[in-house]
Order: structure tokens, then sequence, then C-alpha cells
């Protein structure tokens, strides 16, 4: 196990020198002149030159490669181009919020996912499958920032009920922007978890049903194993290997959903921080939001290929 | 065995009967195939209209996507506005209907083009195996470390917004899920006999590529093309939605919804339709996706 977790973290430093070197890259793909860009087209060719001086975009490819990595080891990722402000320093006040959003979303997609799919495998072709699998399909087809809308518009501007219905007057329960108190962070979080809600039920059902038509199934009920065991303790063990795999992947696409939800609710984390960038043009934000991210995700993959490996002994992944 | 790989000049149109012709007899196994699949053969109609609906319906709508007409803006859904109208007063319906072409474009075109590279890719690196497998493959990982939109949010970002840019952002983003089937596809049928067996008839490496081992990788590749259609339509869309895609005035959905979040309050269905279109255009693609895979690859279940 020792070896595989050092083998496994070696594995991931050709992949890291790789993302630094594209999103390194980014600021030099801009068609044109980065530093007349970010300065703004009627900008004075002195400011021009001081960006181009400040990013050190006059040195050589190599050199300011260099320069930039010995900067990302220190924890150094620059300067915004617009507020002078340190990247590392705005995206720091920023992090836990995105992270707090992403982390509450994938809890939610695995609570609905696992219990969506498990039900609906151990009652395969009856009503609430189909009914649990047509949502699921629905859910994975929903853009999130549509649902993000939808649900501002129903539940935080509000609808009215109908006076028959007691004790409520209207729906609006919960605001619609903003981060931190628990009226803020439910739709949100319900945005964001119900993608990933819908693709881990579909995967435990059929990971599930697959397991359940095994030999080791039938042999745990003809001992008479009431069905409940047989369900929780056989088969969801197996069913559920696979099913590590999709949330770790899933994590990453929540990470980078945030930057929609963030959008949708006006929270203010590092999705809105990479928005509000490009949209002024500030690329050392743009670049070092998109490195965070990107190694967040890579160290979340890393645990979860560690937790994969943990819990099926067998596999070699050599 | 029937057929000494030699000979043929690479010209040689393709002849149905010849039972030893990969592509046909794929395509016809896999035309009988799907037609048993319910939920393919629905996802496949419903794709169908639509293409119907993006050809001719520009023609048949009553009223003109751009012109504006400021006394009848934000009007809710009426007979004479089936959608309602937007804050310019244009024709909501309408404007959907010419958004169909844009969206299935850009879902069609980012595919194909992110599919080529990667099968390219995937095909090179499974063949010839190696140092080249090794490189490509770290590469591939690398795009696969962005999370989710953020990778085709960042190229997007430095080519600046526009439909022609997110379609190579999108086409980007989706290379490295074709290029890693494709590899274990290419590696699966590099090692069948048959293929040492042509090899010794003195087949060329690209013969060999394009007569025997893309035939054989089609099925997954045509599942996950789908597949991919669906998230390339939604990552398009999240896009403009971000405002980094199709301009104003262009009827596309994304960016149809970024303008109607403005009037959540006063007229919320500017906003409601365009999602619905794309929820059900997605769907379509994913009902597709899921039949096709069930029909020709029942292993392949994710």
């Amino acid at each position: 196990m020792f070896t595989y977790v050092l083998r496994r973290i070696l594995q991931t430093i050709p992949v890291l020198i790789g993302v630094t070197l594209l999103v390194f890259s980014l600021m030099h793909l801009i068609p044109g002149d980065p530093a007349q860009i970010m300065a703004g087209e009627s900008a004075p060719k002195e400011q021009v030159e001081n960006i181009r001086e400040r990013l050190g975009l006059n040195d050589p490819y190599p050199v300011q490669y260099w320069n930039y990595i010995s900067g990302v080891l220190q924890g150094d990722l620059g300067n915004s181009v617009r507020t002078g402000r340190d990247v590392t320093n705005e995206i720091g006040v920023r992090f836990w919020v995105t992270v707090e959003l992403a982390f509450y979303s994938m809890i939610l997609s695995i609570f609905l996912g696992l219990i969506a799919g498990i039900v609906s495998a151990t009652r395969q072709y009856s009503f609430s499958d189909v009914t649990l699998m047509i949502v699921a399909l629905f859910g994975l087809s929903m853009p999130n920032f549509w649902l993000g809308l939808m649900l501002i518009q129903w539940f935080a501007i509000g609808m009215d009920v109908p006076s028959w219905i007691p004790f409520i007057e209207n729906t609006a329960w919960f605001k619609p922007s903003g981060w931190g108190s628990f009226e803020q962070i439910v739709l949100p979080v319900i945005t964001l978890g119900t993608g990933g809600a819908a693709i881990i039920a579909r995967m435990t059902r059929s990971s599930m049903l697959e397991v359940i038509d095994q030999d080791y199934i039938r042999t745990a009920r003809a001992k008479g194993a009431k069905e409940r065991v047989v369900v929780y303790r056989h088969a969801l063990k197996n069913a559920l290997i696979p099913v590590v795999t999709v949330v770790g992947l899933q994590f990453g696409a929540l990470l980078g959903g945030t930057v929609l939800t963030e959008t949708v609710f006006a929270i203010n984390g590092m999705g809105k921080l990479v928005i509000d960038a490009i949209q002024a043009r500030d690329f050392p934000i743009v670049q070092g939001t998109v490195l965070v991210a990107a190694l967040l995700f890579v160290l979340v993959n890393l645990l979860v290929d560690i937790t994969y490996r943990y819990l099926n002994k067998r596999i070699d992944l050599n | 065995m029937s057929e000494p790989a030699i000979q043929q000049p690479a010209t040689t149109p393709p002849q149905p009967k010849k039972p030893s012709n990969l592509w046909m007899e794929n395509f016809k196994n896999f035309y009988k195939k799907l037609r048993k699949n319910k939920a393919a053969m629905i996802g496949g109609f419903l794709i169908l209209f639509f293409i119907i609906v993006a050809i001719l319906g520009p023609f048949l709508t009553p009223h003109d996507p751009d012109t504006p007409d400021v006394v009848n803006k934000l009007q809710p859904p009426s007979a004479e506005h089936w959608f309602g109208t937007d804050h310019h007063g244009r024709d909501i319906f309408t404007r959907i209907i010419h958004g169909m072409s844009i969206t299935l474009y850009v879902g069609f075109f980012s595919v194909i083009l992110g599919a080529t590279f990667g099968v390219l890719i995937g095909i090179v690196s499974g063949y010839y195996g190696g140092r080249t497998d090794s490189f490509l493959m770290r590469c591939m990982d690398v795009l696969l470390a962005f999370p989710g939109i953020l990778l085709a949010l960042a190229i997007v970002s430095v080519l600046g917004g526009s439909l022609r840019n997110v379609i190579i952002a999108v086409a980007i983003f989706s290379i490295p899920v074709f290029a890693r089937i494709v590899r274990g596809s290419t590696l699966a049928v590099k090692k069948l006999e048959y293929v040492d067996a042509i090899k010794a008839l003195g087949a060329s490496d690209i013969r060999i590529i394009f007569k025997h081992i893309l035939p054989n990788v089609t099925s997954p590749l045509i599942v996950q093309a789908t597949l991919s259609i669906a998230t390339a339509v939604l990552t398009a869309a999240g896009l403009s939605f971000l405002g980094l895609g199709a301009k104003p005035p262009t009827p596309e959905w994304g960016a149809m919804l970024s303008e109607g979040r403005n009037y959540l309050y006063s007229a919320p269905h500017v906003a409601f339709f365009p999602g619905i279109a794309i929820v059900l255009v997605v769907l379509a693609f994913n009902i597709l996706g899921d039949g096709l895979r069930d029909a020709l690859d029942p292993k392949m279940k994710k």
C-alpha cells in the first residue's frame, strides 16, 4: 500500500508540471500583444510597457516559465494587473467559500444519488425505479445555471400559495444571493448538487444490478440472510467501488460548476473571481484561479485513487 | 483470411456485397441493433425532429427574431407570442427556433473537431505504444486535470468570446475522452492475431489503422460522440451564459438565458423557455447515447 501511494504521488508530478506549463502558456496564447490587451486598446505606451515589464514579458520564454514556477512554488501567483493586489491573497479570501459550496453540493449529490440508486436497483423496473431514472436523466440534462435561476424564481422571489393551504402564504423561503447563512446556502447547493446526484444515482444503480446477479449474493440469500443484510452488507459494499471513481470525477465537474453557480447567486468565490477577471482582462488572476482549481482537483483525484485502492485491494493499478 | 489485404488501391469505392468490408458490415449490424432499442429510436427521432426544425423552422416563424418591438416588451405568453416576448419585445418562440441551428451547429461541430483529434491521438498512442504513448497520454492527463468547464473557460478567455472560439474550446475540452477510448480499443484490436497476419502480408501501418482498427472502434466512438454532444451543448450554453460566447443579438439560448436573468422578478418566462429548449436537446442526445450504448456495447455501461 505504501509503495502504491508513493508511486501514485510520483505519477502526479509530470501532470502538475504539464498543468503549470499550460496555465503559464495561456497568457502567450492571447492573439496579439498580451500587455496591450490587458492595458486596453487606447492605453498610453508607458502603461503597456509598465505591464510588460511587471509581468516579465520581455524575458525569453524559458526564463519566464522558470520565474513563474519558482514563484508558484513559493506561493506567489503574481499581482493583479488592475488593482495590483496579490493574486494569492485574492484567491485565499475566496478559496474556502468555493470549497464549502463544492463540498456541501458533493454531500448532497452522494446522499441523494446513493439513495436513489439503491432504491432503483432493489426494485428494478418498478414504478419508483422508472420514475427515479427519468428524474435522473432530466437532472443530467439540465443546465445548472438555469436550475439556479428557476430556484431563485420559485423559492427566493417566491410564489403565492393558494389560500386553502394553511400556515404558508408564499414560497420566498430562501435568499437569492450571497453566501454564509442557511437561507443563502440551500439554493446554490441544490443547484450545483443535482447533476452530480443524477450521475451517482445512475452509476450506483447499474453497479448494484451487476453485483446483485453474482454468485456470492445468491449464496448469501441461500444462507438465509435477511434481504436488508444482503443489500447493505454484501451488495452495496462491492457496488460502491466503481461509484467512488465517479464521485472523484464528479468533484471536478462540481468545482468547474461553481463558476456558473457563483455567477447566478452572486457568491463571492473563486468562480466569480475568475469571471470578473476575464471580463477585466486581468490574466494573472485568471491564471492563478485556474491553477489553484486544477491543483485541488489533482489532489482530490489522488485521494480518490488511494481510497479506491484501499476499498478494493485486489486491484493492481500498475 | 478471405481478403489478402494487398492490391486494392486506397481509392476503391466501398463494396457493400463483400462480406469482409468491415465498415458496411458494422453499419448493417449497427442499424439492426439500433432498431430493437426503443430508447435509442426515440432519442434519434427527437434529434431528427430538431434538425428539421433548425432547417425549416426559421422560414415558418411568424415574427422576426431580431427586430425590436418596444411596445410589446416583456409580454407574458399569449396566443400571439407563445413563449412571450423579451426586453426588446422580440418573440421568444421565434428566437428559440432560430437558435436551434446555432445550438446543433456548436454541438455537432465541436464534437466532430474534438473527436477527430482525439481519434488520431488515441490511435497513434495505442498503435505505436512506447514513449509516444506515454507522452500523449500524459498530455491528455494534463487536459483532464482541469475541472469541468474551467478548461474551456480558460481557452475562451484568452482567445476572446465568440461562437467560433466556443467551438474550439469545447472541442479541445472533449479531446481526452475520445483519445482514451480509442487508445483502449486500439490496444485490444492490435493484440488480435489477424492484425499480425495482415502485417506479415506486408500491409502498411496506415492501411491497418484505417481498414482494420478504425472500423473496430466505431461503436464506442459513436456512443461517446452522442453523449459528448450533450455535454458540448451544455458547456457552450454555459459559456454564452457567462458572456463569453455568442454576442447579444444572436438568438443563442445561453445568451438569452443570461438576458432573462435580469427580469426574473417581472418576467420570469424570459429565462424559463430557453432553458427548457436546452434541456430538451440535451435530453434527446443523452437518451440516444444511452440507447446506443445498450444496443452496441452492453459492457460499456458507466
